[in-house]
């Protein structure tokens, strides 16, 4: 066991790891932030996705001991002071939620898309989350919903 | 109809979309209790094999394992989607029927360890044939998967109604094809999983990843010995389900049983890949179809042998099998059928019940045969589909009674929607990229009536604020039951959606369910929500008529307003009334009750497939756009539209969400989704190899509704969430058709079968057909 200070969600969390346990098993089990969903564990679904460093990663395919000195955030840290992010209103007023399993990793994704390209064309959105899976909505209100977070982010609401 | 009302009918998002958004929502997997121990589960290697012995001791050895258990430690019930036809064992009892049949569990302190200790547990085998394809299987001779199920069989339905020989001989025309549809995966992000908690008082507490908890429930008291009264089943949010987390799996028995042995809450997560390869699919499907027509495209009759392949376990298969059976027909007037249905043991992964359960596959023979037919005899498919579509107020030949119906009008309208489409594709002169149109429509039902238990439950909790508290036994799997359900007794009790609080499914205090499927919530369970509504209504309009000296017939609830109809001065507010109720003379506590099945139904027969098993069925006619390149084989599809009668829809908003998924999902099931099996071995397992549609595949989708209302459904609603399934892929098939000019008669369509079928038909690369 190794002991590393992960810096996730503006708070240090000290944690006894393994080489081997991956950022997402970590964020889960040690630490206690359960948004980030465990849908493969290999990297094919975005469900995990966290952003690290102002990058989108798929927290299953990042060590924990890699993660060590990056600045992370997890869905639970995206609302600041009890304000909801537009991205996330967002999808709950368009109805880009259903089940919500791929919610957080798609959400995530979507935050590091618009944080480096403010205003994407709908090509560009699918593209970017073409990594996320879903299978309840179909993808089409998840599209409108980041389309529309990027407008009220534009908007300064 | 009604169109004033203040929650039904409006574009709300969800009542649990913040704290999804927010990561909050808790699944089975992010679960945990103190002292929690993790448990995994050994799978056969092999196809079909005997279990000659199983040592567990060095397993049991290692440190940190706290209990191994293999079928032997267990009472050896067999599970079945009905209960006469269990056969299938949570861990196996003598022999292991397809790769990844369960054969051990371990509980350890943590994962690392229980998988370790997996590979610790010795099993000898005796190696048997395997049984993999489906025809073979029926042939004497064959090795059975059951050594009590003789050919295989596991189900067989014959359906016969009219004279079909006779009519066939009547008939101007008749054609006959074999389409054959493949094994594909519900598609669920989340992986089974469960945490269960025994105590010694004997009491099982468990939370697992199940859309029909109340099968669980009884199985779990079946399986453990126990009655169900002791299992007390917690829903947990549930990530997706679409028909393949209705049954209780192995993962469930052995939280519970591992919990049992070590007295310490365990917790089991499948995989990906083993949901993958281990758990279920979509019966892949042969059908046999023959179909004889009048020359003005007036259908006669339908002859048609399905063959499906059940996998290793009979599971709910003969709902499936009967589904394919009385599809091939609906949603048109076809007075005689004879419909042969084979549902045949393999050594593969179980096959269950899939959106649209049956119907996907039969209708998209059928559909697609209607086209065929309808080009040889040069009439126009759609007119074809006017001149069969059953009407409301009509019986079909297997029995199904028809109440209300909004066919005809949606074919018109997707007719519309697919001359202007075909305008613009025919327009588009590619001579690489061609551009079709096609069409195709379904009729489902609105929550099967089996021969169990059919009736759902409602109960209604007034708080002293205003606020309500509603519960049900109904499960949200993700397509916004909870939401609709809320809406339902908002509606009735006059007040906002934000002011109800939906509760959690708890077996121990929330009615007892059938479960998620057939698309029974918004029709069955929104009536009992209905009434339970109406009830505690009832209750307090008597408080409110003492109150205002009126009767209580004529108090009238709106907007979080009570007063007496006609003199909306005459009244006050929701919260006051109930805070007389509750605190006035000896005080009243409203809790309103309901349950409701729709009545006088015929369960299906499921060996003669007759019976009228729905209380009102749901049509539609889906429109597809695609261009395909003629050099790669690439579809790309272009445009969808579903026009569809679900009724008074209760939702805008969630029942577009049900048709976008619906048609984005069919676009998968078209092109791109098969699971590969050589030697019954599943080659992909993981969704890199087994491709789902992606959000680059997000087309355009148009929703359109009738404004059917159904007379029996909570405020005129039926069914939206499996229907839509059903005809997409037939509209694909016929949209690539009308592009290439080339019919595919099995799905899925590679671009691969599709360069080789313009080979085959003589026409080279870029050539118009």
């Amino acid at each position: 066991m190794k002991e590393i200070t992960l810096h996730v969600n503006r708070q240090d969390f000290r944690a006894s790891v393994e080489d081997h346990w991956t950022l997402l098993d970590v964020l889960r089990n040690v630490i206690g932030y359960t948004g980030a969903k465990k849908g493969c564990d290999k990297g094919e679904c975005g469900a995990c996705t966290v952003i690290m460093d102002s990058r989108a990663v798929q927290s299953c395919l990042v060590l924990a001991v890699q993660a060590q000195g990056k600045e992370i955030v997890t869905i639970e840290g995206l609302a600041s002071e009890g304000r909801l992010d537009p991205i996330q209103t967002s999808f709950h007023e368009l109805g880009a939620i259903q089940c919500g399993y791929c919610t957080p990793g798609m959400i995530m994704t979507a935050k590091a898309l618009l944080a480096r390209n403010s205003r994407p064309s709908r090509d560009e959105i699918k593209e970017g989350l073409s990594g996320n899976l879903c299978r309840c909505t179909g993808y089409v209100k998840i599209v409108e919903a980041v389309e529309h977070a990027s407008r009220l982010m534009q908007s300064g609401d | 109809m009604k169109t004033d009302y203040v929650n039904i009918g409006k574009r709300l998002p969800r009542v649990d979309g913040i704290v999804k958004a927010t990561g909050e929502a808790k699944y089975a997997g992010d679960l945990s209790l103190p002292g929690m121990l993790y448990g995994k589960i050994l799978r056969s290697p092999h196809p079909h094999a005997r279990i000659i012995d199983i040592d567990t001791s060095r397993a049991k050895a290692l440190p940190g394992v706290r209990a191994v258990v293999t079928g032997k430690d267990t009472l050896g019930f067999k599970a079945g989607g009905i209960a006469v036809q269990g056969d299938e064992p949570y861990l196996a009892l003598d022999k292991v029927r397809f790769i990844g049949d369960e054969v051990a569990a371990v509980a350890a302190v943590d994962e690392e360890t229980a998988e370790n200790a997996l590979e610790l547990i010795e099993v000898s085998y005796e190696l048997l044939p395997p049984v993999l394809d489906p025809q073979a299987a029926m042939a004497a001779g064959s090795a059975l998967v059951h050594d009590d199920m003789p050919g295989n069989l596991s189900v067989k339905t014959d359906l016969s109604y009219g004279d079909v020989e006779k009519a066939f001989a009547s008939c101007d025309y008749i054609r006959e094809d074999t389409f054959q549809t493949p094994a594909i995966r519900h598609g669920f992000l989340e992986p089974h999983a469960a945490l269960a908690s025994w105590d010694k008082s004997g009491k099982l507490t468990c939370w697992a990843s199940k859309q029909s908890p109340y099968f669980t429930y009884r199985n779990m008291g079946k399986s453990l010995g126990i009655p169900p009264s002791r299992v007390r089943f917690i829903q947990p949010y549930l990530g997706g389900g679409f028909g393949g987390k209705n049954e209780m799996f192995a993962v469930d028995f052995c939280a519970a049983f591992l919990s049992m042995k070590t007295g310490r809450p365990v917790r089991v997560v499948a995989s990906q890949e083993e949901v993958l390869f281990a758990y279920r699919q979509r019966h892949p499907t042969l059908v046999k179809m023959k179909t004889g027509l009048m020359k003005d495209g007036t259908m006669v009759a339908i002859d048609v042998e399905i063959i499906a392949d059940g996998g290793a376990y009979a599971s709910i298969g003969a709902m499936s099998l009967y589904h394919m059976c009385t599809f091939p027909a609906f949603p048109y007037r076809v007075p005689n059928l004879r419909a042969r249905g084979r549902r045949v043991y393999t050594n593969t992964q179980p096959s269950c019940a899939m959106r649209g359960h049956g119907a996907p596959q039969v209708r998209f023979a059928a559909e697609t045969q209607l086209e065929m037919a309808a080009e040889e005899l040069g009439l126009d498919p759609v007119e074809m589909r006017l001149k069969n579509a059953v009407h409301a107020n009509e019986t079909t030949g297997n029995g199904f009674k028809v109440t209300s119906c909004g066919l005809t009008e949606c074919i018109e309208e997707a007719r519309k929607i697919a001359e202007a489409w075909r305008g613009a594709a025919k327009a588009h002169q590619d001579p690489r990229r061609k551009r079709g149109v096609g069409v195709a429509s379904y009729g489902f039902i609105c929550g099967p009536r089996l021969a169990g238990h059919n009736t759902a439950a409602a109960l209604v909790k007034v708080h002293e604020d205003g606020g309500i508290a509603l519960v049900t036994g109904s499960t949200d799997c993700g397509q916004g039951s909870d939401t609709a359900m809320s809406q339902i007794a908002a509606e009735v009790l006059g007040v906002r959606l934000e002011d109800i609080r939906y509760g959690t499914l708890d077996s121990e205090i929330t009615p007892v369910d059938p479960g998620v499927f057939g698309s029974r919530v918004t029709f069955i369970t929104g009536n009992a929500v209905r009434l339970a509504a109406e009830d505690a209504r009832q209750q307090l309009a008597e408080v409110a008529a003492g109150m205002l000296e009126a009767d209580a017939g004529d108090i009238v609830f709106k907007d979080r307003r009570v007063y007496v109809a006609g003199s909306p001065e005459r009244g006050f507010s929701f919260d006051k009334l109930v805070k007389t109720a509750q605190y006035s003379g000896t005080g009243k506590t409203i809790l309103g009750r309901g349950y409701w099945a729709p009545a006088g139904l015929d369960p299906p027969d499921f060996k003669t497939g007759r019976g009228n098993c729905s209380g009102a069925y749901s049509f539609g006619t889906q429109v597809a756009e695609v261009e395909v390149d003629v050099e790669t084989g690439r579809v790309t599809v272009r445009r969808l539209a579903m026009v569809h009668d679900c009724g008074q829809t209760i939702n805008e908003l969630l029942t577009e969400g049900q048709l976008e998924g619906s048609a984005i999902g069919g676009i998968g099931h078209t092109f791109t989704e098969v699971i590969i099996r050589k030697d019954g071995q599943t080659m992909n397992p993981s969704f890199l190899e087994y491709r789902m549609p992606t959000a680059l595949d997000a087309c355009e989708v148009r929703s359109a509704h009738t404004t059917t209302v159904d007379e029996v459904g909570p405020f005129g609603a039926k069914e939206s969430g499996e229907g839509i399934q059903v005809a997409i892929t037939p509209a694909l098939v016929n949209a690539v058709h009308d592009a290439i000019g080339i019919w595919f008669k099995e799905i899925p369509i590679t671009p691969g079968t599709i360069v080789d079928a313009l080979r085959a038909a003589g026409r080279p690369k870029g050539e118009n057909p």
